[in-house]
């Protein structure tokens, strides 16, 4: 099976290509990347005024199973994902049981194979139940096949557990991946701290919290040598500490949320449970530093933290609400629209970060072109306008803070392995 | 839900921040109305006879629920009183479909007490009848805004221009917060002091200007609010004991004399006495505390016929 895609302007980072170039598929794998190729195909996809980028990599995701099946499972949240560009998802181990042991690591990960729609990889715990107390087996895990660990949704709030497992599993190359904020200062908040808090009376949570946090963790990583991935980075002060301990050489990397750079907490004076997510929607100042660490290279990756809830779940009180929502079906056009559109960032630069940079850090053979690798393949169109309906998703989780949104941008087609697992929109049966 | 904004005939009333001035002005006037009418003998009349309001609290309530209570039957309305501790909400049910359940059967008008900040904004989404807040979480409780602005006009007192100080809890407190927002847009110079741990950081956005001494903001005072101090606060750990609290922060004669002589005492109610305010300040000539109580009848009568009947302002009532 031959696919060739014809003068898109193919944009791979990891080659530092931007140009008008055909790209020739085969056999699941790239075989060609030219300006001009002429071999015969079984299909040709005309990308004539298209971007033809490495498939979409987003490494914070939440796909609920197992236990958790009413508010997504991996078939649902893989056509999200195919929806939305994105073609590897890593999804992290809050699930009911935790992701806590090699069985399940080897469940989700055969059971994506037989019946997702992009590649799936699988966070597993850092301790026994996420509770905190115990190492979980991270060796057993990883040889099968865990991209990375995390007690994601809870912060480990004990500093020498964090030690212990940078030392043990930083022995075998394994990321740890930080949900770094420290709870008791919040434990009582449910939004950022500011003048919007002190406007609406919602208990904030302050911003110190988090760079708390993600200090103790920097200086794990540094005292460790093991490498610590920061997880869903949204205050100023986390961003500040981050570049810090990079500019030492200490093994950190991070991620920002498409919404903790696109909104702020004035969002939430409407108390709509949409806007509830942790950590919190900040602040325009804080914005804009998560925008300016993006361009510095503070920031490694953007992410969805793709949190789908059941209705009944998020049509609550504020408060009440548990935190996170959708986004795997938004994300290139709110990315596209509000970071792009506007001079922020350039289409190479969200490339790289949606992209090849989140494939490097956990070593993933994906977000590239090159030559033998996976044929996954991301298509977008700059201009498509389009407005965020989520009776339209696939994903189980409906709430978004972007519904109703209008965007200009969309991913019009995925490739993964080498077939289209969507094209203009529609999921492609399997 | 498209309310028509030239009269409240039909409007929630969810905090003071969005009624304009015109608009508390129109209820202040129908309220000083609908006070002669609590001093007649037969205090009924039959405005809103028909219509039927639901007093929904999730929280504990005296003076608001029973305030609200009087204020329809002597109206003329029926009213249903709904404390959730005995309802199905301790069944599992979701504040949708306990507002839905009430609409169905008819109701006019929920009344709702509720302890998350947004919970009647989320209900006026929700449903048609009227929803009036009667407090939600740290948010507002725009009937007690009204009934503390309706008492300091009555002393002959305009907000423009006055210095009015908040004391206390204001990082709990929806009264603080609605006394904020209607005392601001009115033109008063407001002034809030109290353990900084019981003030919200970033407070100062709001346009009030912050004292860490009680007596800079009592300072020729012509309002001083004094808010209550609820004891879980200690237990928390926000402040060392009530005797600390009492001795620093609390209203007593010597600080109420760096006020203004008429000075104009305020409390929320319940008061704690010995803790935020001295047994002698809460008696004195200067504390207007149960004028509030029996302005906040008048008040609330106002609100209900406004909002239930065409929404116009009414000369005289029969």
């Amino acid at each position: 099976m031959k696919t060739l895609i014809k003068n898109g302007r193919v944009i791979d980072p990891s080659q530092n290509i931007d140009a008008i170039m055909d790209l020739l598929v085969e056999d699941g794998v790239i075989k060609e990347v030219a300006a001009e190729i002429k071999a015969a195909a079984d299909e040709v996809y005309d990308a004539d005024g298209l971007i033809v980028a490495p498939g979409l990599v987003d490494v914070h995701t939440h796909l609920r199973e197992p236990g958790l099946e009413a508010k997504e499972d991996i078939v649902t949240g893989t056509m999200a994902a195919a929806a939305g560009g994105v073609t590897t998802i890593a999804c992290m181990p809050n699930t009911k049981p935790v992701i806590d042991n090699s069985i399940i690591v080897s469940g989700i990960k055969e059971r994506a194979a037989r019946e997702g729609y992009v590649n799936v990889e699988v966070i597993g715990a850092i301790s026994k139940g996420e509770e905190g107390k115990e190492l979980a087996e991270m060796i057993d895990m990883s040889e099968k096949g865990a991209m990375a660990f995390s007690d994601d949704g809870h912060f480990v709030n004990s500093p020498r557990l964090f030690t212990l497992a940078a030392k043990y599993i930083g022995a075998f190359d394994k990321v740890l991946i930080s949900h770094a904020i420290e709870p008791e200062l919040g434990h009582e908040g449910y939004m950022h701290e500011g003048a919007v808090s002190a406007r609406i009376g919602v208990p904030g949570i302050p911003a110190i919290a988090e760079d708390i946090a993600v200090a103790r963790d920097c200086l794990i990583a540094e005292y460790t040598g093991a490498h610590v991935h920061i997880a869903h980075v949204a205050s100023k002060g986390a961003v500040d500490i981050i570049r810090g301990f990079k500019k030492k050489g200490v093994n950190v990397t991070c991620e920002v949320t498409v919404h903790h750079l696109t909104l702020t907490d004035e969002a939430c004076a409407t108390y709509s449970s949409a806007t509830r997510v942790s950590p919190p929607l900040r602040s325009m100042d804080h914005v804009e530093a998560l925008r300016a660490a993006v361009k510095d290279g503070t920031v490694d990756a953007i992410v969805t933290d793709h949190a789908p809830h059941a209705p009944e779940e998020k049509d609550v009180e504020f408060r009440y609400a548990p935190c996170g929502f959708t986004g795997l079906e938004t994300s290139v056009g709110v990315v596209l629209t509000d970071l792009y559109h506007t001079n922020i960032f350039t289409i190479n630069e969200i490339i790289g970060k949606m992209s090849t940079e989140p494939a490097n850090i956990f070593a993933l053979k994906a977000g590239s072109l090159k030559v033998g690798y996976p044929a996954d393949v991301t298509i977008i169109d700059l201009n498509k306008e389009w407005t965020v309906d989520n009776t339209k998703f696939y994903t189980r989780g409906k709430v978004t803070p972007f519904q109703g949104k209008h965007c200009k941008g969309k991913a019009v087609a995925t490739m993964v392995a080498g077939k289209f697992v969507m094209r203009d929109g529609e999921v492609c049966k399997r | 839900m498209a309310k028509a904004n030239v009269s409240l005939g039909g409007r929630d009333i969810l905090d003071l921040d969005s009624l304009s001035i015109e608009e508390y002005e129109m209820i202040l006037q129908t309220a000083a109305e609908m006070k002669k009418i609590m001093k007649r003998d037969i205090k009924k009349v039959p405005s809103l006879r028909g219509k039927s309001i639901i007093n929904l609290f999730y929280e504990p309530s005296t003076r608001t629920r029973t305030s609200f209570e009087l204020a329809g039957k002597y109206l003329g309305a029926d009213v249903v009183n709904i404390t959730t501790a005995s309802s199905s909400v301790v069944k599992g049910e979701c504040l949708r479909d306990t507002i839905l359940t009430v609409q169905s059967m008819a109701c006019d008008a929920i009344v709702m007490r509720h302890p998350i900040e947004g919970a009647a904004a989320y209900a006026a989404e929700v449903a048609d009848p009227v929803i009036i807040n009667a407090g939600d979480g740290a948010h507002a409780h725009p009937s007690q805004g009204l009934l503390d602005m309706f008492t300091i006009r009555e002393q002959g007192k305009d907000l423009k221009g006055l210095k009015m100080a908040i004391l206390g809890d204001v990082l709990y407190s929806r009264v603080a917060r609605t006394n904020i927002a209607a005392w601001t847009k009115m033109g008063a110079d407001v002034h809030v002091a109290g353990p900084m741990t019981l003030l919200p950081h970033d407070i100062e956005s709001l346009g009030v200007t912050v004292h860490k001494r009680v007596e800079d903001a009592i300072e020729g005072a012509d309002v001083i609010d004094v808010l209550r101090i609820q004891l879980e606060r200690q237990k928390k750990g926000l402040f060392p004991s009530p005797r600390e609290y009492a001795r620093i922060f609390g209203l007593n004669e010597k600080r109420l004399a760096l006020a203004k002589p008429d000075v104009t005492v305020l409390h929320p109610g319940p008061m704690n006495r010995g803790l935020e305010i001295s047994w002698e300040v809460g008696y004195c000539d200067n504390a207007a505390i149960r004028d509030e109580v029996q302005n906040g009848v008048a008040v609330r009568m106002a609100l209900l016929f406004l909002t239930l009947t065409g929404g116009k302002q009414i000369e005289n009532i029969d």
